[in-house]
């Protein structure tokens, strides 16, 4: 094994700078990568990068009123990847000696079969905007500190109600450092913070019936995440214990088509879904989308603009820099019904011939980046929350979820719900045991018959998977009414 | 390090044994830690064209401490004498920043697995590691141009992806316990797309996996068949909502076994979040049904010589003719609920170990699949399933579904967009056929079942 830079030795007053980070003892500059570059061009490739990773993590699990357990984990490592013409090759290592990452570079070189090689381009540093405070990681906080806000929100969930017999609570905390270098000749350099707090409760009712519920948040922030009075641990402790709660007297949810009210947030969920994945680039390049080829027609309801912008503060989908380079924008993908743009990573904005929209993202160095969104929301409009409710006879109020999934193809999406409400007469009345929906993206957002005013976007708790492959997103919504949606209860109407 | 063509399992237990010496050192009162190696061959073809060829190789070492019954977990990349011996202080000091669980002690070493008599389970096939970037990439464009060629009204392609990988874990604990085993896996997978008349898309699949080269299906079959399922969603629509029969194919039957294992895992039970909670000993599903969870079939997916806690693994009788048997436990989960492990724990690399499932398999039974929808006058057959609608607090489940319409016994049209909804408890209880169609190639597997009623929402 060959190091080069044995003389280096490794910073000791941070100990969360990446080693690849400059003084650090495997520090990487523009030349350096230039070599690495050299090396994974030389079969003949016409695009290679550099994605350099360093992430570090930590998660705190408290059950039973005890810190059960502590964890702390470490990632290190470069991905290589080579691009000819729309193929791609990609190797990746976490031993950041110069001949592993040497190794690497051929590797990925393979996919390209000889040829010209390309120099690289001497990189210089992209500037970057700065979406989410450089403000010290939560990770270097003393834990006892972050105990206590654990303690606080066991103790909420169990002080809320008698009947909550249990509670959980989770804190997950990671800085995230990458450096990409491209072949054309662009360098950035990120650091991205990111914190979640979960809570579940559970209650007993009467005759020993148990419902669960659950509530929580986070972002792109430090602990000063939990600065904001709606994101205090009391308030996702309590929170947890109300759905538990409730949910004990929840009746069994309706079968069949009706007309369903989202509430504002995380409602957001149903676009991701039902349009968001449809609208990212490669199905489209490809033509597996039910979008593809329709760009300039209307593909929903005219109240319906969405938008696609990593660039919102704090955010837990949001970016300064995607993960090929490129800045993150705001994307308006359908304005006022009519589809306006994907989102695109670097081969699909090349298809196109168009630039990049700052969406090419990855989990980690060791997977290839595609178009991915951030944050995706439907932009408010004009009505009165309350006024949509009571213009409904007979309905559904979609209010907390588990998740949802998309079939691309065919634009077919389900999303689960955890927090219902029968809506009679205008108002709502029974609480519905967990019930699923199911539509189609495009024909569900031509029945968006109202769009309330009152925007919100979710408190970042979900991971959007994809290919395998996890990233963190935020979505939003305002209260929507869609005019039929079938729902998959059990109760089958007469 | 790679693994390719190696065998490394000695090389990551010395890792291993030595990371546990340094936490005891450490001032760690036990430890145990989990080191593992692999390597990946990745390649995407798509319209007769390459379109990804992924290689490498990687490894992670995990390490769990017990400071005085407090626990800390961590894991890391960083194999540098310097980077492990930072990472053992570091997780010596965050286990004191737990609160102590006086069930937070090593097994017993009588309870540990013998390393010097594991079980032979040929899980490693050399022939599957000489399939190189080349290979791969011809054998997903034979896949998918057989699937291409199957049928005109295949007109798209998400591509045909070859997938192998390789590698060994070591496992290593102060209690006295040492072990490695290592590994193979190959796949292959056709994805075609089809055009319907209403300007939907339709998309199948076909797949192949297997631990042993020689095992997997020929691509062309693959191909072809991938074709079949993919056309034969052509006009799918909704159905009427409705309470009819539903018969689970293997593919979606699989999902509510894997649903099922996560309301009998013993984690679930002593935290009270699954219905089945109080219920071992009576009936959770109808006679048909039996279940059992075997880490000891040679070749198997989720085949596997000791489990995460370093006991002998062993085959469990689950479900016996309805009745519920066992919970499966890890050693934590089973000292909450004041009995054995069953020798069902699994752990991650920097994580606690929990109970997970081996090879769990519903039982063949005696039907033929065919007479199984054969014996419905009206309800829905399903090849896929949708979404994540299950609270296994309540057993209340809810998902999107796919396949065909049956009307007199035959497969009459195809279905998109319903959902399928009933309580788990009852679906179980109300299974009334189950096929003779089993078949091991995932670690969770059963055969073709119906359930006599649920309800189907669409129109």
């Amino acid at each position: 094994m060959t190091r080069y830079n044995q003389h280096v030795t490794p910073s000791t007053q941070d100990p969360y700078v990446a080693p690849f980070a400059s003084g650090g003892a495997f520090a990487i500059d523009a030349g350096l990568a230039g070599q690495i570059l050299a090396a994974a061009l030389g079969r003949g490739g016409d695009y290679a990068e550099l994605y350099f990773e360093y992430r570090v993590s930590g998660d705190f699990v408290m059950e039973e009123q005890r810190i059960r357990t502590v964890g702390r984990g470490v990632l290190l490592g470069l991905g290589v990847r080579v691009l000819r013409g729309d193929a791609t090759g990609y190797a990746y290592t976490e031993d950041l000696a110069l001949d592993r990452m040497l190794e690497a570079a051929r590797t990925a070189a393979q996919i390209a079969a000889g040829g010209g090689a390309p120099e690289p381009v001497r990189a210089r540093p992209v500037e970057l905007p700065s979406f989410y405070a450089p403000a010290a990681s939560s990770l270097a906080v003393p834990g006892e500190t972050k105990l206590e806000l654990l303690r606080r929100a066991d103790r909420a969930a169990r002080a809320y109600d008698p009947r909550i017999i249990r509670a959980e609570v989770t804190l997950s905390e990671e800085i995230k450092e990458i450096l990409i270098v491209t072949s054309d000749g662009r360098l950035a350099r990120d650091r991205q913070p990111l914190i979640r707090l979960g809570v579940r409760a559970v209650a007993e009712g009467p005759g020993g019936r148990r419902q669960a519920g659950s509530s929580g948040g986070g972002g792109r922030l430090g602990l000063d995440y939990f600065d904001q009075p709606a994101a205090a641990p009391e308030a996702h402790g309590r929170e947890a214990a109300r759905i538990a709660i409730q949910m004990l007297d929840a009746v069994e949810a309706p079968a069949g088509e009706m007309e369903v009210v989202l509430a504002p947030g995380d409602s957001g969920i149903l676009l991701h879904e039902a349009v968001g994945h449809g609208l990212e680039a490669d199905f489209n390049r490809k033509k597996t989308s039910n979008y593809t080829d329709r760009m300039g027609r209307p593909v929903a309801s005219a109240l319906c603009t969405v938008v696609d912008d990593g660039t919102v503060g704090k955010s837990r989908g949001s970016i300064n820099v995607d993960d090929e380079g490129n800045l993150p924008r705001r994307n308006v993908l359908i304005e006022r019904g009519v589809l306006a743009a994907y989102m695109q990573d670097r081969i699909s904005a090349r298809h196109f011939r168009l630039d990049p929209s700052g969406n090419g993202r990855r989990q980690s160095f060791r997977h290839v980046p595609m178009p991915r969104m951030t944050n995706t929301y439907l932009e408010p409009g004009t009505d009165h929350p309350e006024d949509i409710v009571r213009s409904v006879k007979r309905g559904l109020y979609a209010k907390r979820f588990s998740g949802g999934q998309v079939n691309i193809s065919n634009g077919d999406f389900v999303f689960s719900l955890t927090e219902s409400y029968l809506i009679e007469d205008g108002k709502l009345t029974a609480p519905l045991k967990d019930v699923n929906l199911i539509g189609n993206g495009p024909d569900v957002l031509t029945k968006v018959t109202a769009v309330g005013s009152d925007f919100k976007l979710s408190d970042g708790m979900w991971t959007c998977g994809k290919d395998g492959q996890s990233v963190p997103v935020g979505v939003g919504t305002p209260t929507v009414k869609i005019a039929a949606i079938t729902v998959g209860g059990t109760k089958v109407q007469k | 390090m790679s693994a390719a063509g190696r065998d490394t399992r000695a090389e990551l237990q010395a890792v291993a044994e030595k990371v546990v010496e340094s936490a005891r050192r450490a001032g760690a009162h036990a430890a145990e830690s989990l080191v593992r190696d692999g390597s990946e061959l990745h390649v995407k073809v798509r319209l007769g064209e390459p379109e990804l060829v992924q290689e490498a190789s990687s490894r992670a070492l995990g390490l769990r401490v017990f400071s005085e019954q407090r626990a800390a977990t961590s894991y890391t990349s960083d194999f540098t004498p310097d980077g492990i011996e930072r990472f053992v202080r570091d997780a010596v000091a965050a286990a004191l920043l737990s609160e102590p669980d006086p069930l937070h002690e090593l097994p017993a070493s009588e309870e540990l697995a013998r390393a010097d008599a594991l079980p032979e389970l040929e899980l490693w096939d050399e022939a599957a590691l000489a399939v190189d970037a080349g290979a791969a990439l011809a054998q997903a464009r034979r896949g998918e141009a057989a699937a291409r060629a199957a049928d005109p009204r295949v007109t798209g392609s998400e591509g045909a992806s070859y997938a192998r990988v390789a590698g060994a874990v070591a496992f290593a604990t102060s209690g006295g316990f040492a072990g490695a085993y290592r590994g193979t896996y190959s796949s292959l997978i056709v994805e075609p797309i089809c055009d319907d008349a209403d300007g939907k898309k339709r998309n199948g699949y076909w797949w192949t996996a297997a631990r042993h080269l020689d095992a997997l299906e020929d691509a062309e079959a693959v191909g072809l068949k991938a074709a079949q399922r993919t056309v034969a969603k052509l006009g799918a629509r909704k159905p009427e909502t409705c309470e009819a029969p539903v018969v689970f194919d293997p593919e979606a039957g699989r999902a509510l076994l894997d649903l099922l294992f996560s309301v009998i895992a013993g984690g679930a039970i002593w935290r009270q979040s699954s219905y089945l909670v109080g219920r071992e000993g009576s009936r959770i599903a109808s006679d048909l049904v039996t279940v059992v969870d075997d880490p000891l079939i040679p070749r198997a997916p989720g085949s596997r010589p000791f489990d995460g806690d370093g006991l002998p693994t062993r085959r469990n009788l689950v479900v016996e003719g309805g009745v519920l048997r066992t919970y499966l436990c890890d050693l934590y989960s089973a000292r909450k609920l004041g009995r054995r492990s069953t020798g069902s724990a699994s752990r991650a690399i920097g994580g606690n170990p929990h109970s997970a499932s081996s090879n769990f398999i519903l039982q063949a039974g005696a039907s033929k699949p065919n007479d199984i929808v054969r014996g419905v006058e009206r309800g829905f057959y399903v090849t896929d399933m949708m979404g994540f609608g299950f609270n296994p607090v309540t057993g209340d489940f809810s998902r999107g579904a796919g396949g065909f319409w049956i009307e007199r016994g035959e497969l009459a049209w195809p279905v998109s967009e319903a959902t399928l909804s009933a309580n788990f408890d009852r679906l179980w209880q109300s299974i009334d056929a189950v096929g003779d169609d089993l078949t091991l190639r995932t670690a969770t597997a059963g055969p073709t079942f119906r359930v006599a009623g649920m309800t189907v929402a669409g129109k």
